[in-house]
């Protein structure tokens, strides 16, 4: 039977672990597919599971009640989407809502960190890595917060 | 515009024969010699002063197409009293041209590379005329890919070409906006977000930036991540330039003079002054 392990191997974001992480990843692991408009998390729901994007587009958004929904951040392919599961109380901070059709493979959070428990290696490589994407995250809102493009500088 | 006759300091005169909006506080400005003057050729990457009689005169990078140079074109936005008078311009009005000046980009050196423009904001402008450039002799260049980041989507310079650039086969263009409704469907995230996922050789790539400077240095380092050559790197700067001739030195950056030695530099050749405070 075919697995996910070749589509999980090749996605940079799982690209150079080791085979026997990747395993382990595969055995929390299935694909999933959303349709436009169809949202993916939701504020404050638990974080049960993250995303790696296979293809498609997914927006971040934040609701207020004069603004309605802002978009804060787009996650296409190549992506990971999600890592409030990672850290206590793992809940979601924000929705995420596909933006078209949108393939991607959902990991089991609470599957997943068993295995970062039991085996610290698999768990310090997926922390670095996530670690690596929220630098980029926190640099780009670096960059939005400074406003640079505004006409009032 | 004519700078020889007169001297590069005298305006020679342009009449304005149409301005455009472009966003709510940018507009285009399209102007033709007057009095039988001719338009002199310009290289992508220049500006020229522009004078509003009466209130004062400003550097403006040119954002025409360099290989068809008549009308002579500007994009800028109103921020300051000499770009809200311009603003105001109607067509048949005139206003004084000094140049073309400074420095252009390496569109020549670039041939037979990937090229990847990187533009934040206004800086679509001063990059406009490489796209022209490139695209008229379309074969002897790699990949064109163009990534632009600006604030809003109301904040889109010229959405139309934008929209018929992307259009083409032979030629990428992605655009990104920092802050957004849910009602626009394109990317959001800051520019330099588009980088890892562009598809180009970085070893053979020519990179070419413009836009604020705190976005041309993350650019910058985004690039270096990619593998691009910091030599490969070209920025175009902005400072308060006057003389438009490296005398006065209001536009002085450290041993440079903007508007002479600039406004396009390699990167590896300014990236130790932009990392310093003091200027």
């Amino acid at each position: 039977m075919e697995t996910l392990e070749p589509i999980l191997a090749e996605h940079p974001f799982i690209k150079g672990l080791k085979p026997e992480h990747i395993q382990l990843m595969v055995g929390c692991s299935r694909n999933v597919k959303f349709e436009a408009g169809e949202f993916i998390l939701r504020e404050g729901y638990e974080a049960n599971e993250f995303y790696i994007i296979r293809h498609g587009q997914v927006n971040l958004e934040i609701h207020s009640p004069k603004r309605h929904a802002v978009t804060i951040h787009t996650c296409r392919e190549g992506d990971v989407l999600g890592w409030s599961w990672l850290f206590p109380p793992y809940l979601w901070h924000f929705d995420a809502r596909a933006m078209e059709l949108t393939r991607a493979i959902a990991l089991d959070a609470k599957c997943l960190r068993g295995k970062c428990e039991k085996d610290p290696s698999l768990g310090y490589e997926l922390a670095k890595r996530l670690a690596h994407v929220i630098e980029h995250r926190l640099q780009g809102a670096t960059l939005q917060l400074l406003d640079l493009y505004s006409s009032t500088d | 515009m004519k700078t020889t006759v007169a001297g590069p300091m005298v305006p020679t005169m342009a009449r304005v024969n149409r301005v455009r909006k472009e966003t709510h506080d940018t507009f285009t400005l399209e102007l033709h010699p007057a009095y039988g003057q001719e338009i002199h050729h310009f290289a992508a990457g220049q500006f020229n002063m522009l004078y509003v009689f009466g209130f004062g005169e400003v550097a403006i990078s040119i954002s025409g197409d360099p290989t068809n140079p008549k009308p002579l074109i500007h994009t800028t936005r109103a921020v300051g009293n000499v770009t809200k008078a311009m603003a105001k311009l109607k067509t048949g009005d005139m206003i004084g041209v000094r140049g073309p000046f400074g420095s252009a980009w390496p569109v020549k050196h670039a041939e037979g590379d990937d090229v990847v423009l990187v533009a934040g904001g206004i800086g679509l402008a001063p990059l406009r005329p490489v796209i022209y450039e490139i695209l008229a002799n379309r074969r002897k260049y790699g990949k064109l890919i163009l990534l632009y980041g600006t604030r809003t989507p109301s904040d889109i310079l010229y959405r139309k070409e934008l929209e018929s650039w992307r259009s083409r086969l032979d030629m990428e263009v992605y655009v990104t906006v920092d802050r957004s409704s849910v009602n626009w469907q394109g990317n959001v995230g800051v520019v330099t977000t588009l980088i890892p996922k562009a598809g180009f050789d970085p070893q053979q790539t020519t990179a070419m930036i413009c836009g604020p400077e705190i976005m041309m240095r993350y650019v910058a380092l985004e690039l270096q991540k990619r593998g691009v050559p910091m030599s490969s790197v070209f920025a175009s700067m902005e400072r308060n330039m006057k003389c438009g001739i490296g005398l006065c030195g209001h536009c002085q950056m450290g041993p440079t003079f903007i508007c002479k030695d600039g406004p396009v530099y390699p990167y590896d050749k300014i990236r130790e002054l932009l990392l310093k405070r003091e200027i």
